[in-house]
C-alpha cells in the first residue's frame, strides 16, 4: 500500500503532500524534511529506492522516489507494493497529472510531457492538460 | 437586500483566493510567518461570513496552509460546513479538507455521519466518489460501523467509477471494523470477476492486502487467483497477484508447484521488467517454501539467477538493487547457484552508489565458504582503505566481522589470520565500532584456545602502542579495543613472552586518559599480570626482581585511586593495598607468588547470551504463589516492589530494581547536594587531581602524537593479515600434496584433528583444514533450556483483528438460513437443554400425532427407495470414474489414504446439497492443487465431490472403523491398534459402565411412561446380551506417521484418540486422547494446541488467548501411554468438523533436548454428536408417525455378519440404542446432543442391508448414514 506521497522542491519546500494514514503536522513536516534529507544528497545516477526512513513505516517500508528538475516527486510504500511498479507511476502517472496542481504555483519545469507513455509494457494515456 | 449582495460579491473580489495566497507567500519570503499570520486572519474572517462560496475558499486556503504544516484543526467545522454544501464544487473543496486533516480524534467527525451517508447515495456519481474518497482518509471505527451497509450496496453499484471507489475503501473499512469482513467477503469476492477491470483491480488489491497480513485464511482462494492470474493482461493485477502468491506459497507447498510453470512461461515472454521482478521473486520465495526435496527444480533456480544477472548487469541503477535483492533471496536456500556469480558482486562493490555496495556486501555475508573466505576478505579491507571516513566504511567494517565471524566462525580455518584482521582493523580512523572488533577479540581469545598464545601475544603490542589509539578524539571510538586487549593480557598472562613490559604498559600515565570503564579493566589485568610477573620472578632470581616489580605497582597505582571513576578508584585502591602487603612479605622473605595467582585461579567459561533466561523454573517451584499472604490493599507502597518481585520473572524485576535504585540514588543526591548548598563548612570538590595531571605534562598537545595518529603506522610487531594469506595458501598447497601423496600410499580417510564445527562445511571445502587445533569452547547453557522464546506480534497491528477464517466463514454463510430456521422454533432448543428426556415426551408434546396410516407411509418410502436406487446406479457408475482417477493421483495428497472408499461424497450430494457443496468449497483448494492440469469450471464443479471424498480420509478413520480386532476379519492390524488393547479393555469397561447407568435411567424413565401410557416396550436396549461380541474399539489413530516419519524415525509418538459426545453440556464434545511415547526418549512439555473453527472451539482455561495451546498435564518417559481429555464446543453439529491441531513437546534425551511437533487432524465426525438415548416402541412410532422428519435412505450390500453384530456395530460407533427388534429388522434410535432425533429402521436379507432413516434434519442425517455406510463398507 502507498503510505505517503510527497512533491517537495529542491529545497525541501512541500509542493504536495498526501498522507494515507494520520500523523499530526508537526509530524507530517518531520517527515518530509527528513525524507527530503535523505533524497536531496543522492546523486541522480544512482538508485532510486531507499529504505530505512525512520519516521514513517519501519523496516518494512521503502522511498521509492524520482527527481524531475527541480521536484522530488516520493513514494513512501510498503512491501506490498511492486518497486518498479510505483517508479513507472510517477514516471509515467504522477509526473503529468499534478502538473496542473503544481504549475498552479509556477515553478514547474517538467520534462517534455508526452501523451502516451510506453514503459515496457505499460501503457498510459496522459490525459489532455488544460495549459495554464 | 440586492445592494447587500452586490457588495458582498465585490467584498469577494478583493479576497485572496488560493493563488494569490501562494503568490503572497512567495513575495513574503523574508517574513513568511507573519504573512501567513495575517492571512489565516483573513481566512478567520472569511469563515465568519454566511456565503458558502466565501466560507470554501477560505477552506481551499487552509487547505494548502495545512500542508506546509500549519495546525488547522479549529477550522474543523466549518469544514464540515463546506462538506454539506449542495454545490460540488464547494463539497469537493470541503471533503478534500477534511481527508488533509481529520482523523480519529477530531470529534466533529459524528456529525458527519448522516452527511457521508446523503452523499453515498446521492444520485450524482461525483458526489458519491468524493465522498468514498474523502472517507477513506478520515474513516474512525464509529463512521466504519455505521456506513459499511452502505459501502457495501455501492459494491455492486451500475457505475464501475463507484464501484471501484466502494471496494477499495471497504479494506478501510475492515480495518477499522473488523467484523465488517465477513459478511462483506462473499461480495468482494465476486468483485474479482467483474467485467470492469478497474473494479476488479480495486479488488484484487484489497485481497491482497488483506492476504498479505493473514494468508492462511485466503488459501482458498488460489485457484481463483490462478485463473486471473493466466488469463488476465493487465500488468497491474499481475504483479499483484503474484505478490500474493508470494505470500501463500509458504503455506501450502503444493501451490507452489503449481505455480512454478506459468511463472516460468511469463519470466519468458513478459517484457515489462517490473513484471519479471515480481516473477522471479515469487519463484524464489516458491523454491524456499519447496525446499530441499525438489532436484528437477534446479532449472527454475538457473532461470531466476540468469534473470537476475541480466538485471545486475543491466546499467540501470534500479535494476541492479533489486537484482541484487533478490539474489540475497536465493542466497539463503541455494548458495552454490549464487556463489557462481562472486565475480559480478564483487564488481558491485565497486559502484558508485552507496546502496548497492551495501547490498552487495549483504550477499557477500551469504556467499563466503572456507575456500574464498581470505580472498573476499582481502577485497574488502581494500575498500576499507579506499572508503575514508564514511559511513559506508563503518558498514564495511561491521560486515567483515559478520561475515567472518558467521556461524560460529565457520569458515575460519586460520584463527591466527583473523586476529591479524582484527588488529587491521583497529588502526581505522573514526570507526564508531570498536566496541565491536573488542568483543570480537574477547570471544574469539577465550573460545580459542589454540589462539590464546598468538592473541595474547598480538595484544601486547596493541598495549605498547596504546598511544595511536588515544588521545585524538577522533579515535575515541576505538580506544574500546584496549578494553579487550587488557583483559585478554591479563587473563592469559601466562601465555605472555615479557609480562613486565606488558605490566609497565599497562601502568602508563597516559592510561589515566582512557575512559573509566577501560582503566578499570586496566587496573585489574595489571593485578593480574602482577601476579604472574611475581611467579616468574620468583621462580628465577632473588627477591629484587620481585620487590622492584611490587615497587612499580606502589609507584604507579595511586594515579588510579585518585580518578573520578568510582571503579577504577575502588579497584585501585584496594589492590594498591593488596601490593603493599605484598611487598612486606617479600621484605620478609616470604614466598607470596603461589598466594597471589591463587587469587585468580580458576578458568572463565563462555556463557550464551540468552542462557539466564531460560534456566527452567524447577517443578513444584510456582512463581505466581504467593510466598507469605498477600498484603492487604491498605499496606503502604514500599511493599509493592516485593509483590512485583513474587510475580514477574526474573530478568523483569532486576530491571525494575535497577530503575528504583537509580531514581532512589537520584533523589538521594539531590538531596545531598542540597544539604551541602546550605552547610557552610562543606568544602567543595576542588578541580580533580586527574585533570590537574593532564594539564600538567600537556599530553594534548604533543605534535608527535598528533602525527602518528594522522599517518597509519605499520607498527613493528603487528603482523599484515595479507602475509598470512600467502601462509595460509602455501599450507593449503603443502597439506594437499601431501594428502596426495597419503591417499597415494594409503587411501587412508581424511586425517582427524578436525575441529567439530568444521564438519559441518560444504562437501567442496572438505579438503581445506584449519591451520591448528581449533577446538572452539560451545557456551555454556543451563540444564534443560527452553529453546524457543516466542516473538509476540505487534499488539496494535490492526490486521489482527482481521484474522478471520474465511473458509468457515463461507460455510457458516451457506449454513445460515438453517440455523435462523432453527431458532425460529424455541422448543427445540429448550429441548436441547434436557437431552436425557426420553424422546417420546418430546413427540407428544410437539405433534398432535398425525393419524395417518403407517401404511401409506411405508409406501412412501418404498417408492422413494426405489428412486433412489436409481440415483445410486447413476452414481455408482460416476463413482467408479472418480475412484479411477484418484488412484492416478496417486498419494500426492494425504498419503496412504489411498484405500478409503469413495463413499461418502456422494451420499451428501444426493441427501443434503447444500453442505456438500460447502464441503465442496473447502476442500475445492485441495482437489486443485492436487490437480495438474488447469481447472476449467466443469471440471472444478465435477470435482467438487470428489474433493471432499479426498478430505475425508481423516474422518473415515475417525469415524471409528475399528474393524480391525473383528475375528472374520481378514485386514490387517494397525500396531497401534494392539499397543493400546490396555486402554481399549479400560474404554470397554467405561463404556459398559455408562451404559449400566443408561440403563437404570432406562429404567426409570421406564416406570415413569408406563405410568401414563400403558403399552411395554419390547426389547428396548441394547443387543449385547444375545451373545458374545467382537471386540470393538472408538479408538483410532489420530496423527498418522507420515508427518512424523520425516522429522524422527525413532520417536514418534502415536496418539489415539475418541470422541464422544458429552451430556454436561449442549454442545459440548469431550475428545480423550491417549498419548503413547514410541521413542527411547523422555517427551515433556507437550503442549497440545487446535486451531478454532468458527464451529468448533477448543475449551481453555480463562484467561488464555484463542491461539494458546493447553498443556498435557503430564510428562511421558518412554514406552509409556497416558491419557488427556479436551473440551470443544461445538455449535453446528449437522456436520462433521475437522480442526487442525499440533502438538508441541520437547524429546529429551541424555545430552540434549529437542523441541519437535506433530501435526494432527481432529475429526468430529456426525455420530460423535449422538447420544445413545433409549426410547420406547410406542414412542418411536409416534415420532415417525408425526410426519416432521425427513426421510432418507441408504442400501449396504455384501455385508457378511450375524444381524445382531451389525446392529451392536450401529450401536457402538455410532451411538444408537435397539428400540425394537424383529427377526432381520430392527428399529433403532438416538438424539444429538442438540436434542435432534435420529430414527432407522434396519433391514437385512441376504448380505443386503437397507436402513431407512428418518430425522429432523436431513443435513445431519444424510452424514450419519454415510458414517455408517463406511463403518460397514470397511468390512
Amino acid at each position: 500500500m502507498i503510505k505517503a506521497i510527497l512533491i517537495f522542491n529542491n529545497h525541501g519546500k512541500p509542493r504536495l503532500i498526501r498522507f494515507y494514514q494520520y500523523f499530526a503536522e508537526e509530524m507530517q513536516q518531520q517527515i518530509i524534511r527528513e525524507t527530503f534529507h535523505l533524497v536531496s544528497k543522492r546523486d541522480d545516477n544512482v538508485c532510486n529506492f531507499l529504505e530505512g526512513g525512520s519516521l514513517i513505516g519501519g523496516s518494512d517500508y521503502k522511498l521509492i522516489y524520482r527527481h524531475y528538475a527541480t521536484l522530488y516527486f516520493v513514494f513512501c510504500v510498503d512491501s506490498s507494493e511492486s518497486e518498479l511498479g510505483i517508479l513507472d507511476l510517477i514516471q509515467g502517472g504522477l509526473s503529468a497529472a499534478p502538473a496542473r496542481a503544481v504549475s498552479a504555483v509556477k515553478n514547474m519545469n517538467l520534462p517534455e510531457i508526452p501523451r502516451n507513455i510506453n514503459i515496457g509494457d505499460l501503457n498510459i494515456k496522459v490525459p489532455s492538460l488544460s495549459p495554464f | 437586500m440586492a445592494l447587500k449582495i452586490v457588495k458582498g460579491s465585490i467584498d469577494r473580489m478583493f479576497d485572496k483566493n488560493l493563488q494569490d495566497l501562494v503568490r503572497g507567500i512567495r513575495n513574503h519570503k523574508e517574513d513568511e510567518a507573519k504573512y501567513i499570520s495575517t492571512c489565516i486572519d483573513e481566512i478567520k474572517q472569511e469563515l465568519k461570513q454566511d456565503n458558502i462560496a466565501v466560507k470554501a475558499n477560505a477552506v481551499c486556503k487552509l487547505t494548502y496552509l495545512q500542508m506546509l504544516g500549519y495546525d488547522v484543526s479549529w477550522a474543523a467545522f466549518n469544514i464540515v460546513e463546506v462538506m454539506s454544501s449542495s454545490k460540488f464544487t464547494y463539497k469537493r473543496i470541503g471533503y478534500l479538507a477534511a481527508s488533509q486533516c481529520f482523523h480519529e480524534s477530531t470529534d466533529v467527525i459524528m456529525l458527519t455521519t448522516n452527511q457521508i451517508r446523503k452523499d453515498l447515495s446521492s444520485p450524482n456519481q461525483y458526489d458519491t466518489g468524493v465522498a468514498l474518497t474523502g472517507l477513506s482518509c478520515f474513516v474512525t471505527p464509529d463512521l466504519a460501523r455505521d456506513l459499511a451497509n452502505d459501502i457495501m450496496t455501492l459494491m455492486s453499484h451500475t457505475k464501475p467509477y463507484i464501484r471501484k471507489k466502494a471496494v477499495l475503501i471497504m479494506y478501510k473499512v475492515f480495518l477499522k471494523y473488523p467484523e465488517s469482513l465477513r459478511p462483506a467477503f462473499p461480495r468482494l469476492k465476486e468483485k474479482l470477476e467483474d467485467p470492469d477491470p478497474g473494479v476488479q483491480s480495486a479488488a484484487v488489491n484489497v485481497i491482497c492486502e488483506l492476504a498479505r497480513r493473514n494468508p492462511k485464511n485466503y488459501l482458498s482462494l488460489a485457484p481463483l487467483f490462478f485463473k486471473l492470474m493466466t488469463s488476465s493482461t493487465n500488468n497491474w493485477v499481475l504483479i499483484k497477484i503474484i505478490k500474493l502468491f508470494g505470500a501463500l506459497t509458504p503455506l501450502e507447498p503444493r501451490l507452489g508447484k503449481k505455480l512454478i510453470e506459468p511463472l516460468t512461461n511469463l519470466i519468458h515472454s513478459t517484457s515489462a521488467m517490473s513484471l519479471l521482478y515480481e516473477c522471479v521473486n515469487t519463484v524464489i520465495a516458491v523454491l524456499i517454501s519447496l525446499s530441499s526435496g525438489m532436484p528437477n527444480h534446479s532449472a527454475s533456480i538457473q532461470l531466476c539467477v540468469q534473470k537476475l544477472r541480466i538485471l545486475i548487469e543491466d546499467s540501470d541503477q534500479n535494476l541492479k538493487y533489486l537484482g541484487l535483492l533478490a539474489m540475497s533471496k536465493i542466497l539463503k536456500t541455494h548458495p552454490k547457484s549464487v556463489q557462481s556469480h562472486k565475480d559480478l558482486i564483487l564488481q558491485c562493490l565497486d559502484d558508485k552508489d552507496e546502496s548497492i555496495r551495501l547490498r552487495a556486501l549483504d550477499l557477500l555475508y551469504g556467499m563466503v565458504s572456507k575456500k574464498n573466505l581470505m580472498e573476499i576478505v582481502k577485497k574488502l579491507m581494500l575498500h576499507v582503505d579506499k572508503a575514508e571516513g564514511t559511513t559506508y566504511r563503518d558498514e564495511l567494517l561491521t560486515k567483515i566481522i559478520d561475515i567472518c565471524s558467521q556461524s560460529n566462525y565457520q569458515y575460519i580455518t586460520n584463527f591466527e589470520w583473523y586476529i591479524s584482521i582484527l588488529v587491521e582493523l583497529t588502526r581505522l580512523e573514526g570507526t564508531r565500532h570498536g566496541q565491536l572488533i573488542a568483543s570480537q577479540m574477547l570471544d574469539v581469545a577465550i573460545r580459542v584456545k589454540a589462539i590464546r598464545v598468538f592473541a595474547v601475544a598480538q595484544m601486547a603490542t596493541l598495549l605498547d602502542n596504546a598511544h595511536l589509539m588515544t588521545g585524538n578524539v577522533q579515535r575515541k571510538g576505538i580506544c574500546e579495543v584496549l578494553y579487550a586487549a587488557a583483559w585478554i593480557c591479563g587473563e592469559f598472562s601466562e601465555h605472555l613472552e615479557n609480562p613486565m613490559q606488558t605490566l609497565e604498559a599497562m601502568l602508563r600515565p597516559k592510561v589515566a586518559t582512557l575512559p573509566g570503564h577501560i582503566q578499570a579493566v586496566y587496573v585489574q589485568n595489571a593485578a593480574k599480570l602482577f601476579a604472574t610477573v611475581l611467579k616468574n620472578q620468583e621462580g628465577n632470581t632473588d627477591g629484587t626482581a620481585a620487590q622492584e616489580t611490587s615497587q612499580l605497582m606502589i609507584d604507579r597505582l595511586p594515579l588510579f585511586v585518585q580518578s573520578a571513576n568510582l571503579e577504577v578508584q575502588e579497584r585501585a585502591s584496594c589492590i594498591l593495598q593488596l601490593v603493599k602487603y605484598i611487598q612486606k612479605l617479600q621484605q620478609k622473605d616470604v614466598e607470596v607468588a603461589e598466594e597471589v595467582i591463587a587469587l585468580f585461579a580458576g578458568e572463565l567459561n563462555p556463557v550464551a547470551p540468552k542462557a539466564q533466561k531460560k534456566v527452567p523454573v524447577p517443578e513444584g517451584l510456582n512463581l505466581d504463589a504467593w510466598i507469605n499472604e498477600p498484603p492487604s490493599e491498605s499496606e503502604s507502597e514500599d511493599e509493592q516492589p516485593k509483590a512485583i518481585f513474587a510475580k514477574e520473572e526474573p530478568k523483569h524485576s532486576r530491571a525494575r530494581h535497577t530503575e528504583v535504585d537509580e531514581k532512589e540514588l537520584a533523589k538521594r543526591r539531590e538531596v545531598r547536594k542540597q544539604e551541602q548548598a546550605n552547610n557552610p563548612f562543606y568544602i567543595k570538590a576542588s578541580p580533580s587531581s586527574q585533570k590537574v595531571y593532564q594539564e600538567a605534562p600537556g599530553v594534548e598537545h604533543i605534535p608527535v602524537v598528533q602525527i602518528d595518529l594522522s599517518v597509519p603506522l605499520k607498527v613493528p610487531g603487528l603482523p599484515m593479515s595479507d602475509q598470512y594469506v600467502k601462509l595460509e595458501e602455501e599450507r593449503r598447497q603443502k597439506e594437499r600434496v601431501e594428502k596426495k601423496k597419503k591417499e597415494k600410499k594409503k587411501r587412508k580417510e581424511k586425517r582427524s584433528g578436525r575441529g567439530k564445527k568444521h564438519d559441518s562445511g560444504p562437501e567442496s571445502e572438505e579438503d581445506i583444514t584449519p591451520a591448528h587445533m581449533v577446538d572452539i569452547v560451545t557456551e555454556e547453557m543451563p540444564e534443560n533450556a527452553l529453546p524457543s522464546d516466542d516473538d509476540d506480534k505487534d499488539p496494535n497491528d490492526p490486521h489482527k483483528a482481521l484474522d478471520i477464517d474465511l473458509d468457515n466463514l463461507v460455510e457458516m454463510a451457506a449454513r445460515r438460513p438453517l440455523a435462523d430456521s432453527e431458532k425460529k422454533l424455541p422448543v427445540r432448543s429448550h429441548r436441547a437443554a434436557e437431552a436425557l428426556k426420553s424422546p417420546a415426551e418430546d413427540a407428544e408434546a410437539e405433534s398432535p400425532a398425525s393419524q395417518e396410516p403407517k401404511k401409506k407411509s411405508s409406501k412412501e418410502k418404498r417408492e422413494k427407495k426405489k428412486d433412489k436406487d436409481g440415483d445410486r446406479k447413476k452414481s455408482k457408475d460416476e463413482k467408479k470414474k472418480k475412484k479411477h482417477k484418484r488412484e492416478e493421483k496417486g498419494e500426492d495428497l494425504l498419503g496412504g489414504q489411498a484405500d478409503e472408499p469413495v463413499v461418502q461424497s456422494e451420499e451428501t450430494r444426493e441427501v443434503a446439497a447444500p453442505p456438500a457443496s460447502n464441503a465442496a468449497e473447502v476442500s475445492d483448494l485441495d482437489f486443485w492443487l492436487s490437480n495438474a492440469p488447469v481447472p476449467s469450471n466443469a471440471q472444478e464443479k465435477e470435482a467438487a465431490p470428489l474433493a471432499a471424498a479426498e478430505a475425508a480420509p481423516v474422518p473415515e478413520t475417525a469415524s471409528g472403523p475399528a474393524p480391525d480386532s473383528e475375528p472374520d476379519e481378514p485386514k490387517d492390524t494397525e500396531p497401534e491398534e494392539t499397543k493400546s488393547s490396555k486402554h481399549k479393555k479400560k474404554k470397554q469397561k467405561k463404556e459398559k459402565e455408562e451404559k449400566e447407568k443408561k440403563k437404570k435411567k432406562k429404567h426409570h424413565h421406564h416406570h415413569h411412561h408406563s405410568d401414563g401410557g400403558g403399552e411395554e416396550s419390547v426389547q428396548n436396549g441394547t443387543v449385547e446380551e444375545e451373545e458374545p461380541l467382537p471386540p470393538m474399539s472408538n479408538y483410532c489413530l489420530l496423527a498418522e506417521n507420515s508427518y512424523i516419519k520425516m522429522v524422527k524415525i525413532t520417536f514418534s509418538p502415536t496418539k489415539e484418540n475418541d470422541i464422544q459426545g458429552n451430556l454436561q453440556d449442549g454442545s459440548q464434545v469431550v475428545v480423550s486422547i491417549i498419548f503413547e511415547n514410541k521413542c527411547d526418549n523422555f517427551l515433556k512439555s507437550m503442549e497440545f494446541n487446535v486451531l478454532d473453527s468458527l464451529n468448533s472451539k477448543l475449551q481453555r482455561p480463562e484467561g488464555s488467548g484463542p491461539h494458546d495451546g493447553l498443556t498435557v498435564p503430564f510428562q511421558l518417559p518412554p514406552g509409556v501411554s497416558n491419557e488427556a481429555r479436551f473440551v470443544f464446543t461445538v455449535q453446528s453439529i449437522v456436520m462433521s468438523q475437522k480442526l487442525k491441531g499440533t502438538l508441541t513437546f520437547i524429546e529429551k534425551s541424555e545430552d540434549s533436548s529437542t523441541h519437535e511437533k506433530l501435526d494432527f487432524k481432529l475429526h468430529f465426525t456426525c455420530s460423535s454428536y449422538l447420544i445413545t438415548t433409549p426410547c420406547y416402541s410406542d414412542a418411536f412410532a409416534k415420532l415417525l408417525e408425526s410426519g416432521d422428519l425427513k426421510c432418507s435412505s441408504v442400501k449396504l450390500e455384501g455385508v457378511n455378519m450375524p444381524f445382531h453384530h451389525l446392529l451392536a456395530r450401529i450401536c457402538f460407533h455410532h451411538h444408537f440404542s435397539v428400540v425394537e427388534r424383529v427377526d432381520s429388522c430392527a428399529s433403532m434410535y438416538s438424539r444429538s446432543i442438540q436434542g435432534h432425533h435420529v430414527c432407522l429402521l434396519v433391514k437385512t436379507s441376504a448380505q443386503t442391508v437397507t436402513i431407512d432413516a428418518k430425522c429432523d434434519e436431513p443435513t445431519l442425517l444424510g452424514n450419519v448414514l454415510d458414517e455408517i455406510k463406511q463403518t460397514f463398507s470397511q468390512c
